[in-house]
């Protein structure tokens, strides 16, 4: 097992290496640079200008700019925001909880709803339930996720004015971080009424992050159900004289949920993608915000960092992913 | 009183009957077996015996009783319960048939424990007993593996082991060896045989092979295309086959192949009934052997034959053979 889990982390170093080499020079291919976004529209010389870029290595050729970072990367060092001059590594720990809480509860929302839909779907296949679940699966699906947000926030903000448009928490409360997780970070505090503001504000992000991820669980799980349904082992089942029920939720369920968790799995990077324009829209404190934020400043060294850590993240995911499908199906467990 | 009664039973798919006609006594202690080549309707009839027949499959029949009990009447609920306990099922391809997820001591202990049979402990007890029962060695040890890391000889014992731990009175065997290598075959075989001696069961033995009967069954049923052809007490069909279909069947086992060929001084290629079973889209008017039928006369195109008794027997012919195995004339019809 463990020499299995190293092979699949030696794989990756070409991987991480290919990640950096791109955010490097795709960043660089933005027009403008930090020192020119920062400048702004004030006066400034060519002097001044020129003085700024070559502080920060700016002016160097592209070649050596890229062997330095390498080189800092090699020391574990993300480097230094050209904007705040914080380590990239500080602010993106710092705002990564915000991003994280967002995902786990936009990926509990999806399969807490895509699940079940997906089974109820497939036990009813060719009925009206079925299409329709298939139908909102396919329209969540293709949604643009802008246009979906904008949807909720003018019904459910707007015009019945029950959820917060934006942030994690009223202005009126000040909760001191402990976690970084809103939801727990409340209940900790002196003013544990506050949890309920925090879910408020967390529930229209999730819903727009987790509907992509809903509809692709919740297809896959109906064609794996499917499928499963039609085994020799099922046949078996019924035959043992076992109720209908036992037969999908003990049965069925265990063995059409192997594809799924693996699609969960992948849907994680989906969800990190999905997580910068929700944030964005939401003014949601959290990585992806920030990202998109650096972007706009050209702040090279926390564009880079950022990439590097969201993309190690979904790895990390998506090896975990695969070491617990080995848990659940026994045929991957023994090849091992 | 016996244990299963079918008379009648009729299995669609859409348009295509499957199964038709089909009736079928037998009795407590009993082996019975039903031959027929692939796809002549023989699972179709034992998962409506079952009750397991799925949409879009459409099941009638006149009557089905077990024990007496009216197994179309019964509600839904009540009929599973007969299921895993009086009636049970063993199935073709055991290498699929058992759940990958589970232990196999788990499958076992499921079907006692859904019955209601003894706690916990003593659920792990019975199933290692039908472990040992079913020629498991380290019985103890193989109710934690997984089907996957088993033969198919072994999932087979296991299936077995599953099927009659709560002392089914009738046990359906659909194909238990056409899966397996020809050694594992003969000792499922002998386990079977042996199991249904012992407890007495009423069995009902499915094969595409005609000669494993000979040896173990009292009674055998000739399907063809979804209906029963021929049926008899095995030592009269064995002697002298009714049907044209049973008789081909016969010369194509390969002790008698090649008996005949030796006595014709010829040396054999086994003979094969030229021809396959009709699909859904390609049933014949009249008898469904007919295009395949070397006997058969204009009536046998046009007219479907009913399932006349013989003595002994039955057989669905309009020209069935006499002991010289040629048609000894017409009969049914009216002078
Ligand atoms: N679920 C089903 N849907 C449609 N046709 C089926 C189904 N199951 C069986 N059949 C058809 O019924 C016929 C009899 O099948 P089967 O009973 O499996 O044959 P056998 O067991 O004798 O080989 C075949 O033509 C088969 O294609
Ligand atoms: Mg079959």
């Amino acid at each position: 097992m463990l020499r299995y889990i190293a092979s699949r982390l030696l794989v990756l170093v070409p991987t991480v290496l290919g990640i950096v080499l791109l955010a490097f020079f795709l960043v660089r291919q933005l027009h403008g640079d930090a020192v020119e976004a920062r400048s702004g529209e004030r006066g400034i010389t060519a002097e001044q200008l020129a003085e700024r870029r070559h502080a920060l290595g700016l002016d160097r050729p592209l070649y050596e700019q890229f062997g330095a970072y390498l080189g800092q990367l090699m020391q574990g060092d993300l480097g230094k925001s050209y904007v705040t001059q914080r380590p990239v590594i500080d602010e993106f720990l710092e705002l990564f909880p915000a991003t994280i809480e967002l995902s786990i509860v936009a990926m509990i929302f999806a399969v807490v709803i895509g699940l079940p839909a997906g089974i109820l779907a497939a036990l009813t296949r060719g009925s009206v339930l079925d299409h329709g679940v298939m139908g909102a699966a396919l329209a969540g699906y293709s949604m643009p996720i802008f246009w979906w947000a904008i949807l909720l926030i003018v019904l459910f903000s707007n015009i019945l004015g029950l959820t917060p448009v934006s942030g994690r928490l009223d202005v009126l409360y000040y909760i001191e971080p402990t976690t970084g997780f809103m939801l727990i970070d409340t209940l900790l505090s002196d003013e544990p009424e506050s949890f309920w503001s925090a879910l408020r504000h967390l529930i229209l992000p999730s819903v727009v992050l987790g509907t992509i991820p809903l509809a692709v669980i919740a297809r896959m799980t109906r064609s794996a159900m499917l499928e499963v349904l039609g085994e020799d082992y099922i046949r078996t089942a019924r035959a043992k004289g076992l109720s209908p029920f036992r037969v999908v939720w003990v049965h069925a369920l265990r063995n059409a949920l192997i594809p799924v968790i693996t699609v969960i799995g992948l849907q994680v990077g989906t969800l990190l993608a999905g997580a910068v324009l929700t944030e964005t829209i939401f003014s949601w404190p959290g990585v992806g915000k920030w990202l998109i934020d650096a972007i706009g400043r050209r702040d090279f060294p926390a564009v880079q960092g950022g990439i590097l850590l969201i993309a190690v993240t979904i790895i990390a995911v998506n090896l975990a992913v695969d070491l617990l499908y080995g848990l659940i199906n026994p045929r991957i467990r023994h090849q091992k | 009183m016996a244990l299963l009664e079918i008379s009648d039973l009729s299995v669609r798919f859409g348009q295509f009957r499957a199964v038709s006609g089909v009736d079928m006594t037998v009795d407590a202690g009993e082996i019975v077996g039903v031959v027929g080549e692939s796809g002549s309707g023989k699972s179709v009839t034992s998962l409506a015996v079952m009750g397991l027949i799925t949409e879009p499959g459409k099941v009638s029949a006149g009557a089905m009783r077990f024990d007496g009990r009216d197994l179309l009447a019964m509600p839904a609920r009540e009929r599973r319960r007969l299921l895993g306990r009086d009636i049970a099922m063993i199935f073709q391809e055991p290498m699929t048939s058992l759940n990958p997820s589970y232990t196999v001591g788990f499958q076992i202990e499921e079907v006692l424990a859904v019955h209601g049979a003894g706690n916990r402990r003593q659920r792990r007890e019975r199933a290692v007993e039908l472990l040992e029962l079913v020629g498991i060695p380290d019985a103890g040890r193989r109710l934690s593996a997984y089907p996957h890391q088993l033969s198919g000889g072994m999932n087979q014992r296991v299936m077995i082991a599953m099927s009659v731990a709560l002392d089914p009175r009738l046990l359906i065997a659909d194909e238990p060896t056409t899966a397996l290598d020809v050694t594992i075959q003969a000792q499922i075989l002998r386990l079977l045989v042996e199991l249904q001696r012992r407890k007495g069961m009423g069995l009902v033995f499915i094969t595409h092979d005609l000669g494993v009967l000979a040896e173990i069954a009292d009674r055998v049923i000739v399907m063809y295309a979804g209906e029963v052809v021929e049926t008899a007490a095995t030592a009269d069909l064995f002697t002298t086959p009714r049907h044209p279909y049973t008789a081909a069947l016969l010369d194509a086992l390969p002790d008698r192949a090649l008996a005949t060929a030796a006595a014709d001084g010829r040396r054999g290629r086994l003979p094969a009934i030229p021809g396959i079973v009709p699909g859904p889209f390609d049933r014949p008017a009249g008898c469904l052997l007919q295009p395949r039928c070397r006997f058969a006369d204009d009536r046998c195109v046009t007219e479907h034959p009913m399932l006349h008794p013989l003595h002994p027997g039955a057989a669905r012919c309009h020209r069935p053979l006499g002991a010289d195995g040629l048609p000894a004339g017409e009969i049914g019809r009216v002078a």
